[in-house]
């Protein structure tokens, strides 16, 4: 065995390797970027699933932007009070109490109580669909049902149950992939302790909808002149509140003639059975339904 | 001049090295799955390739070869690649900020890529000069890039398609690079002179 050759070899490695390392140590002091080291704490703080609901590209794009930009502490849906109180302790501020939000679909047409306009058979995205003539569905707003929320959802939190998007809301953590995903516009973030909301977001005028679905919402104003904190506005035939102003008093909810204002204790018209019965009051008795017409136009 | 060419085209379209050499498989599946990401790696690769090619055998023919010791060839190009990549890293986040952070992740994840280990390698192997192995290098990063970008486009349209049960997710992906691969085996009749 040549001892020689084996000593040569190790010197040249390790000659060659000492001169990598200072080589690369050279290289980190002068090519070194001032970093403030508070980023990498923030970083720590956050939940690190990289949602972009805070509206940032990331975890880390969000921490940078605390600390340079200034940005809100309390941005994060994910983590909520907890980590806002944990990023704030780093950057020195107070932090504002946060309102955990949830997401909520708009639409209460289930598959027998919206008409449909065609069957559909193809790609299984809403976005495709929305193109041709605004879904399967007689009315052009509603919930399409192929489930891009779905998709877009990291948490798990939306499913599809009888062509209508529903949102568990233990599991929504308000990201708001969804709202961006969804091609009709349907989902809003809503306070979580929201009781209340208008199950409906179509334009259309009050005789056109009542042709196209059960449980759409007409434009009457009814809730609008009964709320009693005047938290409730019709604008383009359909009613919105105003959840700033909205006390859960559920007035709106009895009043409704349409009855798609939906409360939280009465839950979302999760099943066909659910929704056929709160519907036939509306819709099977003609004579009511005219009368209610009457209430409605004057 | 022509001597390059064909090189280059050698390693592109007949000995690919991703799709004939199955070298780079784990970038090749695991950042194919948007043509955006898919762009920024092959990129990425292009890059380190040409210039790992360029230092490893320049290494090797003034340190190793003098003294005998070309044995040491796999560890020595494992140290230049992944000081290279280092300092490429941190040399863009300095100057090259824009660059920095649309290769992103990619930069570090090429360090331990054994298709920039293989370039290297054959380089040495196949007895080429300093323009053969920077051509060499900078051909198979070309490569590589256009076979990452053909699976991310293939898998950006299989994300559209009604995929039976059992073939969705990875395995479909499995066999679209599968197919991928059999279909650039037909480059090997392309007989070119050399």
């Amino acid at each position: 065995m040549d001892f020689g050759s084996i000593l040569l070899a190790f010197l040249i490695m390790a000659v060659f390797g000492l001169f990598l390392g200072l080589l690369s140590a050279l290289a980190s002091k002068f090519l070194s970027v001032k970093k403030d080291e508070r980023i990498d704490l923030i970083v720590d703080q956050l939940p690190k699933a990289n949602c972009g609901g805070c509206g940032f590209a990331g975890c880390e794009a969000y921490a940078q932007a605390i600390v340079s930009d200034g940005a809100p502490v309390n941005k994060c849906p994910v983590g909520g009070d907890k980590v806002a109180a944990a990023v704030a302790k780093v950057m020195g501020v107070e932090s504002k109490k946060t309102v955990r939000m949830r997401a909520q679909v708009l639409c209460s047409g289930t598959t027998s109580l919206a008409n449909r306009k065609y069957n559909y058979a193809g790609l299984e995205d809403c976005l495709s669909v929305a193109k041709l003539g605004n879904g399967p569905k007689e009315c052009p707003y509603g919930c399409i049902g192929l489930g891009t929320c779905v998709k877009a959802c990291q948490f798990g939190a939306i499913k599809v149950e009888n062509g209508v998007a529903v949102v568990e809301y233990e599991k929504c953590h308000a990201c708001g992939m969804c709202v961006s995903a969804c091609p009709q516009k349907l989902i809003q973030l809503l306070p979580f302790d929201t009781d209340v909301w208008v199950g409906c977001r179509s334009h259309d005028k009050g005789p056109v909808v009542r042709n196209l679905c059960k449980v759409g919402c007409i434009g009457c104003g009814i809730c609008a002149k009964n709320c009693p904190v005047g938290a409730i506005m019709v604008t383009e035939s359909v009613a919105q509140i105003d959840y700033e102003k909205c006390i859960n008093c559920g007035t709106c909810v009895e009043k409704c003639p349409r009855k798609i204002i939906w409360s939280g204790k009465v839950q979302m018209a999760l099943g066909d059975t659910l929704g056929n019965d709160l519907v036939p009051e509306t819709v099977e008795s003609p004579k009511r339904r005219r009368k209610t017409d009457e209430t409605t136009s004057e | 001049m022509l001597n390059l060419l064909v090189i280059s085209i050698n390693a592109i379209l007949i000995e690919n090295f991703v799709l004939v050499k199955f070298l780079g498989c784990c970038p090749f599946l695991g950042v194919s799955k948007k043509s955006e990401t898919a762009l920024g790696m092959g990129l990425a690769v292009v890059f380190t390739m040409t210039l790992a090619s360029a230092m490893t055998w320049l290494f090797n023919e003034f340190v190793l070869k003098p003294f005998d010791l070309e044995y040491l060839q796999t560890i020595a190009f494992i140290a230049i690649i992944a000081t290279l990549v280092q300092i490429i890293e941190m040399f863009l986040q300095k100057s090259i900020p824009s660059l920095y952070s649309a290769l992103g992740i990619y930069l570090p994840l090429i360090t331990t890529n054994c298709a920039v280990l293989g370039v290297a390698l054959l380089n040495i192997n196949n007895g080429y000069d300093f323009i053969s192995s920077v051509v060499y290098g900078f051909s198979a990063g070309v490569g590589f890039l256009v076979a990452i970008l053909l699976l991310s486009a293939i898998r950006e349209r299989i994300a559209y398609s009604d995929i039976p049960k059992p073939f969705r997710g990875f395995p479909i992906v499995l066999i679209a690079a599968a197919i991928l691969s059999i279909s650039f085996m037909g480059f090997q009749g392309l007989k070119l002179p050399f």
